[in-house]
């Protein structure tokens, strides 16, 4: 990993045991996060997003099980951590926002308390002086009379608000990574402008890294400088987010971007992505996840995955890549 | 083109801590309480028309009454003011539970947002496409079979799914469900409360595409409420723009999102997460929503937020104005008019 990453992720994998079989969540996922840098994980329901960030953050499900990896933050594996190390880096150097902030927040308490709670732990602030503090927060994060809306509950708020008080809560203590898991899934799109905006611009002026999860890859490409495309628990593309959409190599993220109604001008030019995503519990999984809903499949998909360059701008898996944009412009005119 | 609803002067109230009996009332004003309890005017003067044929969106954001409206529009609650004509018929004065028993009920069906929450779990797909046909159209053994049969195949649902129940499908096959229940009966107006909003990209597009062929294949026309702008712009003829139970702009769909003339759908417009453009429009709604509790009917609802506030917003509430083919209600809409 190079030194000025922020979160260098190498080859993870995770196991899921159900009654009905083992689900390979995540095999050899690998990206890494400039220091700074923001950068969007994509992907539907099911491709491993929400559980990079998880096992990331070791807080997995106790059935899931992580078989090969690893997660560096600085010179520390977080997966080889042990649990009293976590616990002095989750909160302090990386923290996270997840996607319902209704159900994430503790409904009894008072969310001024919740963030004195976090700066008293994490943020070297004494208890006297923590409820001005989180009230100071409340401010920082845009909350209109934060030292009345400090005494609230949860269920006394709207959900950007409550999105807010995440968002308070996890840069309390000034972490130098964010993960945010689909933080504005659910709110209104006005709502979600201001939430974005707000983390964008706390991101900058704290010099923070930031992960952001989520399945809208025009809110991704509006918002983050590099794009992770994942499918079935696999990378399937990584590039510069203006590289992706102008050069997406890989057909599902062709495919992907060719159904998101922002760009189109009619129904009719939006295209589906044919099939579904494999059962992840099966035992014949092929090499390729993508593989049996690819029009662009051949005999050579059978074998392992090719492996990226280290340190290559634009990532592809794939054996049989959509020709480069330059290349596609070629073929055109010489037909 | 011919109304096929006409919704004239809708309102709708809730009273805040629920209902009370004379009594009570009686009570409440005999130890000097306020005369009236504070009521939620969660749909205020309300008026528009669908044509036949037509696909009408629904935009704003929660909270605003699009739910209310919609809920009094299918006649699954009473309004509190206002008519509702579907084609020649006056359907406002009877009361939600009379019209449940009405032959008319066939001709308004809605899909529900989650279709996962909105199938009975202990139906299987064959049950829940064969109750309003049960219920409605008095339809059974072989002739309900072959019926169900027939819409469900419409929809795109393979017949083996028929007798799995709700958890034993996936999102989009619970959508087709879902939609094959409401035009099973064959409506003439489909009220459709954000049908994608549970789905993957591109499990939505399929979506969309079906219920476009079954508007054309069926001539039925389209309530489409949804917060996804460009979903919108894609599926509808006509938009209306609402904030917090007032309409605040109509008019053709496309030429509300090239040129939005009230402020609240300018901001509107300026959220939509847009591919390609990574610049960010700064034009942002600080704040929240004013409180729908008896507002000041004098004063905007959207004074507070509106990056335009005036004295004259909080002086006299802005009535619908037309411009062009559009109504907006906003003091300073020509302010917004393109140059010519």
């Amino acid at each position: 990993m190079s030194a000025d990453s922020a979160l260098s992720v190498e080859n993870l994998s995770v196991e899921f045991r159900t009654r009905s079989g083992i689900v390979r969540a995540l095999e050899n996922v690998s990206f890494s996060v400039a220091k700074g840098e923001t950068i969007a994980i994509v992907g539907e329901s099911g491709s491993g997003k929400s559980v990079t960030a998880y096992a990331v953050m070791g807080i997995l499900d106790p059935a899931g099980r992580i078989t090969a990896g690893r997660a560096m933050l600085g010179g520390l594996d977080l997966i080889a951590a042990k649990p009293r190390q976590l616990a002095q880096v989750r909160g302090r150097q990386i923290a996270m926002i997840f996607q319902n902030p209704r159900t994430a927040l503790n409904p009894i308490r008072p969310v001024g308390r919740q963030i004195a709670d976090v700066l008293t732990r994490h943020g070297g602030i004494s208890r006297r002086a923590a409820p001005a503090a989180a009230v100071e927060m409340l401010r920082a994060v845009g909350i209109t009379d934060p030292a009345r809306r400090a005494k609230a509950y949860p269920f006394e708020m709207s959900g950007g608000m409550c999105q807010r008080v995440m968002i308070a809560i996890a840069l309390a203590a000034k972490p130098s990574l964010l993960i945010a898991d689909e933080p504005t899934t659910g709110l209104d799109v006005t709502t979600q402008a201001v939430i974005m905006d707000l983390i964008g611009d706390l991101a900058r002026d704290l010099g923070m890294a930031t992960i952001f999860i989520t399945h809208d890859l025009a809110l991704a490409g509006q918002r983050s400088a590099r794009i992770v495309v994942m499918h079935a628990g696999h990378v399937v593309e990584a590039a510069p987010t203006q590289e992706l959409f102008a050069n997406a190599r890989h057909p599902y993220t062709a495919e992907l971007i060719a159904a998101t109604p922002d760009s189109a001008t009619s129904l009719d030019a939006l295209a589906a992505i044919p099939g579904s995503l494999p059962d992840l519990r099966r035992t014949d999984l092929p090499q390729c996840r993508y593989s049996e809903r690819c029009p662009r499949r051949k005999d050579i998909c059978a074998q392992p995955l090719p492996r990226a360059a280290p340190g290559a701008a634009h990532m592809v898996a794939c054996w049989n890549p959509l020709p480069e944009q330059s290349m596609r412009g070629a073929k055109m005119s010489a037909a | 083109m011919t109304a096929l609803l006409d919704v004239a002067d809708v309102s709708k109230q809730f009273t805040v801590g629920g209902t009370e009996g004379p009594w009570t009332r009686f009570k409440r004003r005999f130890s000097g309480g306020p005369e009236n309890l504070p009521k939620v005017h969660a749909v205020d003067d309300v008026s528009f028309v669908i044509d036949k044929g037509e696909t009408v969106g629904l935009v704003g954001e929660s909270g605003c009454g699009k739910s209310t409206l919609v809920r009094a529009l299918t006649r699954l609650i009473d309004v509190s003011d206002g008519k509702i004509k579907l084609g020649s018929r006056e359907l406002s004065r009877k009361t939600a539970r009379v019209f449940a028993r009405d032959p008319d009920r066939a001709r308004i069906q809605m899909v529900f947002q989650d279709a996962g929450d909105s199938i009975n779990p202990r139906f299987t797909s064959f049950d829940a496409i064969a109750d309003p046909l049960r219920r409605l159209r008095k339809l059974r053994g072989r002739k309900l079979r072959e019926r169900v049969e027939t819409v469900a195949s419409q929809c795109g649902l393979p017949l083996e799914l028929l007798p799995r129940f709700p958890h034993q499908l996936s999102g989009g096959q619970r959508a087709r469900v879902g939609i094959a229940r409401a035009i099973a009966v064959g409506p003439d107006l489909l009220v459709l409360d954000e049908p994608t909003a549970a789905l993957d990209v591109s499990v939505q597009v399929v979506i969309l595409q079906l219920l476009q062929r079954l508007k054309h294949e069926f001539g039925m026309s389209y309530l489409f409420v949804s917060h996804d702008l460009s979903v919108v712009r894609l599926l509808c003829d006509r938009v209306l723009v609402m904030y917090l139970g007032k309409i605040v702009e109509s008019g053709p769909a496309a030429e509300v999102f090239a040129h939005p003339l009230h402020p609240y759908t300018q901001a509107l417009v300026a959220a939509v997460p847009r591919m390609h453009e990574n610049s960010r429009q700064r034009l942002r709604l600080t704040g929240e929503p004013m409180s729908p509790i008896d507002p000041d009917p004098n004063v905007c609802r959207f004074y507070g937020r509106c990056p335009r506030s005036a004295d004259a917003c909080k002086a006299s509430m802005p009535a619908l104005r037309p411009f062009g083919s559009r109504l907006v209600a906003c003091h300073f809409a020509e302010e917004f008019l393109p140059r010519p």
